[in-house]
């Protein structure tokens, strides 16, 4: 627990020390920010135009706001894991730091657990900025928060799955580029792999269907979380660090 | 302290370790010499439990490399080539790091942290960031990070290379100085640097062990003759010039001498190499015969043979490069000498291959 921790601190330090983590989080949340703008712009005009016409039609903060918003931010992550995990492995291995972290008496499980814990912990900063966001809400309304808290609990387990994808393709690689790109693509396909099952009703599309990331946040944006859906997404974050762990230890059988 | 038993490593199509044994004892400073690529690294790596092997076992401290890696890597201290430092951290930041990974917490870690930095001279770029020291400092901090928990064993992979002689120097003391309290490895290419600072020398070359020995016992087994040098001047005022083949001539005469070669020429004087059968004492017979000549005998000297020579002999490859350089300047006379080389010996051969790496 204690390794776990120091490997945690340390990958925080990186993050922060160098421009990575304050041009993450300002990218995020300009994008966010913008998101929100528009929403909130469509919900007022809906709102106004309801009020002249006279006409009153059921109008909820967390349907039409909270709701979309969140899809649009588990979107988006999708773009920020590869920026935030290429340079886990990678980065130790180009310099060659990887040799203390392995020559060190911690395990590997513990590196492994430490560094995605940290890069999950700067997407948790990045979501902080979407409260902001969502804190108008409630000062000016009076939204649900029950869906709000299920919808962050969906965007960590959902980008945690990512991370621990990027984590994984971060130690096949020492190179950055190759890391993040090999990254962005695995994500875009897990994220598409549910588009078969649009026209295609035999069993691999809805295998496909299941191991798709996308699918599986609809409940927690709902505000809904279930179980099948929860439990894909720690199997996909188990499995993720599960072939880091394989993937660190080729790597001493290969180099 | 260590134990290194048939160690092997093979990487995809060739083998970079084939079948080392070793042992070190407690408290020595062994150094590990071979030519780039003879697997001194593939070894400190499964030493250091950084690679496993393909077969064999070693033992570091009691513990085996395997079985129970992680109390083997509690004891070792290891400093690969490149320092491995993070160019975004502090000194005293890293450090704490490193300590803390290594197990030191609280007042201890903090203590450590102090001498460490003291011991290996950057405290005064504690919180200077990494990647904006100098190679010396970076390479001192590498040290640094390598004892932090104050292991029993230091495994050192080339700490002095890319340094400049000064900061050489000043590594090679802090290594001398930190062998009463670790049993330290190192290894390198350059021969003088093994002469400098180990006790004991382990050459390998294309994976396997070829000579382990103490540095003094190996200097005199390789040689198989003893050499002597000297420098033959004219007498002032009876001549002005000698006649270098005249004084070959002499020298090969004396009972027991093998060849005489030119070796320098210098204001007039001329040093010759002498090559005598081992066991032979001619020390005296040679000085008779420079006197007996009438020349004046500036300086005799028996020449121990370099440890390059030795290497030479034991391998059969030249060293590299750099080793040939830094060689250089301890036979500086040698070098100089090797072009005009005017060999009467019997055994020219023998002599040329011994010329060959400064030519």
């Amino acid at each position: 627990m204690r390794n776990i921790w120091i490997i945690f601190r340390k990958e925080m330090r990186s993050y922060f020390a160098s421009p990575i983590a304050y041009l993450l989080l300002t990218m995020f949340a300009v994008l966010f920010g913008w998101f929100f703008w528009n929403m909130l712009g469509m919900f007022v005009k809906y709102g106004m135009e309801m009020q002249m016409s006279g006409q009153s039609y059921p109008m909820s903060i967390n349907e039409q706001i909270i709701r979309p918003l969140l899809a649009n931010a588990s979107v988006l992550g999708l773009f920020f894991v590869p920026l935030i995990t290429m340079r886990l492995f990678a980065e130790e291995k180009r310099t060659g730091t990887i040799e203390l972290l392995a020559t060190s008496p911690v395990r590997d499980f513990q590196i492994i657990f430490g560094k995605w814990l940290a890069a999950l912990a700067l997407y948790a900063c990045m979501l902080f900025f979407t409260a902001i966001s969502f804190a108008f809400l409630f000062h000016f309304g009076n939204p649900d928060w029950k869906p709000l808290a299920v919808g962050y609990l969906g965007l960590l387990l959902q980008t945690g799955a990512l991370l621990a994808l990027g984590t994984f393709i971060s130690t096949l690689t020492r190179n950055q580029i190759i890391a993040g790109a090999v990254t962005f693509g695995a994500c875009l396909m897990f994220y598409v792999f549910g588009w078969a099952s649009n026209f295609e009703t035999s069993t691999w599309a809805t295998v496909l269907n299941y191991l798709s990331v996308a699918g599986h946040f609809e409940s927690f944006a709902k505000g809904v979380i279930e179980s099948k859906d929860a439990v894909y997404y720690v199997t996909f974050i188990f499995a993720g660090l599960f072939l880091t762990a394989r993937s660190l230890e080729s790597m001493r059988w290969r180099s | 302290m260590i134990t290194v038993k048939d160690l092997t490593r093979n990487y995809a199509r060739t083998t970079a370790v084939n079948h080392i044994s070793f042992s070190v004892e407690k408290g020595q400073i062994v150094g590990f010499l071979g030519p780039n690529g003879a697997g001194k690294t593939t070894t400190m790596r499964m030493l250091t439990c950084f690679l496993p092997p393909s077969s064999g076992t070693a033992t570091v401290a009691g513990f085996d490399i395997l079985d129970q890696s992680l109390e083997v890597r509690k004891r070792i201290g290891y400093l690969p080539e490149s320092p491995p430092i993070y160019p975004e951290m502090g000194t005293a930041e890293y450090l704490r790091f490193v300590g803390r990974l290594k197990g030191l917490r609280g007042a201890e870690l903090a203590r450590r942290v102090d001498y460490v930095m003291g011991r290996c001279a950057v405290a005064d770029v504690k919180t200077k960031q990494l990647g904006k020291l100098s190679k010396g400092y970076r390479q001192r901090v590498g040290l640094a990070q390598a004892i932090i928990h104050n292991p029993d064993v230091l495994i050192l992979d080339e700490p002095t290379a890319g340094l400049d002689p000064k900061q050489i120097n000043e590594t090679r003391d802090l290594i001398k100085d930190l062998a009463g309290e670790h049993t330290i490895i190192l290894s390198t290419h350059i021969l003088p640097e093994v002469e400098q600072t180990c006790q004991q020398v382990i050459i390998i070359n294309k994976g396997q062990v070829v000579a382990t020995d103490s540095v003094a016992n190996l200097q005199s087994h390789a040689r198989n003759a003893e050499t002597v040098l000297l420098e033959v001047a004219p007498r002032p005022g009876t001549m002005a010039t000698i006649d270098p083949a005249q004084v070959q001539r002499t020298l090969q005469s004396v009972a027991g001498v093998n060849s005489v070669q030119v070796k320098d020429r210098r204001n007039g004087a001329v040093v010759f190499e002498t090559e005598s059968r081992r066991g032979e004492l001619v020390r005296g017979d040679l000085a008779r015969a420079v006197i007996a000549g009438g020349w004046d005998l500036n300086e005799l000297r028996p020449a121990t043979m370099s440890l390059e020579e030795v290497f030479l002999k034991l391998t059969g490859t030249e060293p590299a490069a750099e080793a040939t350089e830094n060689a250089a300047a301890d036979a500086g006379e040698q070098a100089i000498a090797a072009p005009e080389t005017e060999s009467v010996s019997t055994s020219e051969k023998e002599a040329a291959d011994a010329e060959e790496p400064h030519a």
